[in-house]
């Protein structure tokens, strides 16, 4: 399985005055069980990028190719992109509806027509997997739950569907520490089960840089970086020229560098910040 | 200084509900803020940190005890609309607190419903714009801004009513990194002019920027001194399954492993300069 | 893209016509539709029309907006035309079959679109020329005699505006949730009545409890900021008559009473 985006451009209110290019001639490929982080600032073209992988958004020009499926293909069905392809909204508890959270979790299963044995199993198995008991939580109603119960529901609701490529923008946005630690937990836990890729949205560089195999930047409607974390937050001036930064780890260690502190590059972990600290005030 | 805010052994219940029967969301907390000072109160959701902030200007009222703001009792209906002037409030959600599609509007709403003179209002609106730096954008309308513009103009909202203290109830909770930066940039401005600000969050590294840590947990207050006590209190906090502050945390590690680091560091800069000087 | 959708249409210029006191902005509107319907022949239209013709320039909205304005009623008014048409007895002009078109038929239908366009681009002059929110504080002005019968007009005014402001808030919310959905299989555009109808559920249960949600944070945000009705309350912009308000005003009466006497000697 893997993903091959080959000049996709997408123009908002293509002939209105008001026309806006929203992504400029992306190119880029994705490979079997790959983590792929994205960052770039509010406007970037995250979002419109994300939903073009999902076939809610067509391209201007250029083409997905998802597996052996070209997505873009005029008269692909829909619904094929959908069993492959699931996207988890920004705050995606907003899309909760049903009376519990066992019948929440069947709606995306039901649509893309699994046999009703088969949707009550997987329900069991995608809460195992969000970290949510099935016996506690099935029959309850979705709103009587928790900020960060509501969202790993809404997050269930997506894996249900045994999508072979994971989307989630922004997936711990406005959540506390810990209800945030549980969602990276979650995603990696997910990602060994399922054996399947992973692209994610997030502003939180360090999760970018714990979680990703592969990073990449987005600016004004471009891909302008791409490559592992390490290669990316090594980059720390081209960053900051386009609004966004390194992990806090990494950038204390800029910060001393700029000071003067001789300090080795490529550092962008608290173990490997650490060590670089502790050897260069214990030679003191 | 004199306390602008007195909380004296407050205690606060949720109306109950048939299943849950009612639940302390707060309990037995005093505490006193200072005028012109800039308090950080940090929580995990659920900690009852946002339920604490609305009963500091009586839009919640508390179950037990009293809270004063100046000399006005909360629960004293006399006097609510003098002390929702005096401690003005921002909330976590910028779609939701915005209430004209025209952004001056907008900020002129709070003066007018103190009744203060048209061309008064004007110059509160104004120089309230300009202090978030959001003038260009008086005529626009807030749903085409993005949400760290809008949290501005939620400040400048509350600015316009000249208020003496502003609880900020986690203005930045729904914003991106650099809407986040702008806001703790204007709460940081606002307090050296003088207006006492209380801060609601559950961010570590916007807390250290505070003159005091409040730390609330299930309900009560578990912590409470400079932001170098508190985040001293290692064992504490991991208690109550907190973060630490970068500095902190990482200061923790050095000294596990041998390198004599004073307590007291909390900022990446304490950090940076305690390294630069060290011999 | 859907958030850029505006209510009123309003479209921002500066000139005189958009700087008049929205107050006599809406009465003028009123009297201007009592004047078309007063009219009963087409020198009256010259009048009517002349005067219009006057605001359209002042407005400096070019008529190529104001055209696009009619485009919906176009079917409205063909359709009037055509009945019109056929439909009047008289002196038989031009006879194929069953149809005949008679000169009185002519005239009406002609008479009719013509009042019918008047008004349109009458009534949308005062939306283009008015921004939603301003209209609504006129509204409130004008209404306020009626709070001596109990009326309560400030808090009308008060819903309108609040309206206008989360109207595009909620076409984007509807748009996010729609898409959620749509990510999670479901089907809006296929299947028969009630299929498509049960498709919305959905949609319209998030909606409704983000409706709530909105209305709620919207209530405490609106009391913290020391919202307690009309009362005591004042405007940043106090509605004030200036000098070209009250040529407005005699403008309007005089085009009434040129009205009147037309239809009485002419």
């Amino acid at each position: 399985m893997s993903i091959q985006v080959r000049n996709l451009t997408h123009i908002y209110g293509k002939g209105q005055p008001d026309s806006q290019l929203a992504l400029e001639n992306i190119n880029f490929d994705i490979y079997d069980e790959e983590i792929v982080g994205i960052i770039g600032h509010t406007g970037s073209g995250k979002s419109t990028l994300l939903q073009h992988l999902n076939g809610l958004l067509k391209p201007e020009e250029g083409t997905i190719v998802v597996g052996n499926d070209e997505i873009t293909a005029p008269n692909f069905p829909m619904r094929n992109i959908r069993k492959k392809v699931g996207l988890v909204f920004q705050y995606p508890e907003y899309q909760l509806f049903e009376e519990t959270v066992a019948l929440d979790i069947a709606f995306g299963p039901k649509n893309l027509g699994m046999p009703e044995d088969e949707i009550w199993d997987r329900i069991k198995e995608v809460l195992e997997m969000v970290d949510l008991d099935y016996d506690e939580v099935a029959d309850k109603s979705p709103f009587e739950l928790s900020g960060g119960q509501k969202r790993r529901v809404a997050i269930a609701g997506v894996l249900a569907m045994k999508p072979q490529v994971l989307i989630l923008d922004e997936p711990t946005a406005g959540l506390d520490p810990k209800a945030h630690k549980s969602i990276l937990e979650m995603i990696q836990r997910v990602h060994e089960k399922e054996k399947n890729i992973i692209i994610f949205v997030s502003h939180n560089m360090e999760d970018i840089a714990n979680l990703s195999d592969k990073v990449m930047v987005m600016d004004c409607g471009k891909l302008v970086m791409v490559g592992t974390p390490k290669e990316i937050f090594a980059q720390r001036d081209r960053l900051n020229q386009i609004g966004l930064n390194v992990p806090p780890a990494a950038d204390l260690i800029y910060k001393l560098k700029d000071a003067g502190i001789p300090m080795a590059d490529g550092v962008v972990s608290m173990e490997e910040a650490e060590e670089e600290l502790y050897n260069y005030l214990r030679k003191k | 200084m004199a306390d602008i805010i007195r909380i004296e052994n407050l205690t606060f219940e949720y109306p109950s509900t048939e299943e849950a029967g009612s639940k302390k969301a707060l309990e037995n907390i005093n505490l006193n803020i200072e005028q012109g000072t800039f308090t950080a109160i940090i929580g995990k959701n659920g900690s009852g940190k946002s339920t604490l902030a609305k009963n500091l200007n009586g839009l919640l009222l508390p179950s037990g005890g009293r809270i004063l703001v100046k000399e006005w009792d909360t629960a004293d209906d006399e006097h609510i609309w003098d002390i929702r002037q005096t401690a003005g409030m921002v909330f976590q959600n910028p779609d939701n607190q915005l209430i004209s599609s025209i952004v001056e509007d907008d900020v002129a709403f709070g003066p007018e419903n103190l009744g203060i003179e048209p061309s008064e209002i004007r110059r509160r609106v104004d120089s309230a714009l300009e202090a978030v730096n959001m003038s260009k954008f008086s005529k626009k309308a807030p749903h085409l801004l993005s949400g760290g513009q809008k949290q501005r103009i939620a400040i400048a909202g509350v600015v316009a009513m000249r208020p003496e203290c502003i609880i900020f109830d986690e203005p930045t909770a729904m914003l991106d990194p650099k809407g986040r930066e702008e806001i703790m940039t204007i709460i940081k401005q606002l307090n050296k002019e003088g207006i006492t600000a209380v801060l609601i969050t559950h961010f570590m590294d916007e807390a250290v920027l505070a003159d005091r840590v409040v730390i609330i947990n299930e309900g009560s207050i578990l912590l409470d001194g400079t932001p170098e006590y508190v985040f001293a209190q290692e064992d504490i906090l991991k208690s109550a399954n907190m973060d630490l502050p970068l500095a902190v945390e990482m200061s923790n590690r050095l000294r596990r492993r041998g390198i004599d680091i004073p307590k007291g560091i909390v900022t990446v800069e304490e950090m940076v300069e305690f390294i630069c000087q060290y011999k | 893209m859907i958030r850029d959708i505006t209510l009123g249409q309003y479209y921002a210029a500066e000139s005189v016509v958009h700087r008049v006191d929205p107050r006599v902005k809406i009465i003028a509107t009123l009297l201007f539709i009592a004047e078309l319907f007063i009219v009963d022949d087409f020198k009256g239209f010259i009048l009517c029309g002349g005067a219009m013709a006057l605001a359209v320039a002042a407005s400096k909205v070019p008529l190529g907006f104001i055209m696009r304005g009619l485009k919906p009623i176009l079917f409205i008014l063909m359709f009037t035309f055509v009945l019109n048409i056929f439909m009047i007895d008289g002196h038989i002009l031009v006879k194929l079959w069953f149809i005949k078109i008679t000169k009185e038929g002519l005239l009406t239908a002609a008479f009719m679109a013509i009042r019918l366009i008047l008004l349109i681009i009458g009534s949308s002059l005062l939306t283009f020329t008015t921004k939603p929110i301003i209209l609504t504080d006129g509204i409130e002005k004008l209404l306020a005699p009626l709070k001596a019968f109990k009326v309560p007009t400030h808090e009308i005014a008060m819903m309108m505006s609040i309206a206008l402001r989360f109207i595009p808030t909620l076409i984007e919310e509807t748009d996010k949730i729609m898409k959620a959905q749509q990510a999670r299989g479901a089907d809006f555009e296929s299947g028969n009545i009630m299929q498509r109808a049960k498709a919305l559920i959905p949609i319209l249960v998030p909606l409704f409890i983000s409706a709530f949600q909105i209305a709620q944070d919207l209530a405490m945000a609106m009391e913290a900021r020391c919202y307690r009705g009309g009362t005591g309350r004042t405007r940043m912009h106090a509605m004030k008559l200036m000098r070209r308000d009250y040529f407005v005003a005699i403008g309007l009466v005089l085009l009434l009473g040129l009205v009147i006497l037309e239809r009485i000697y002419l």
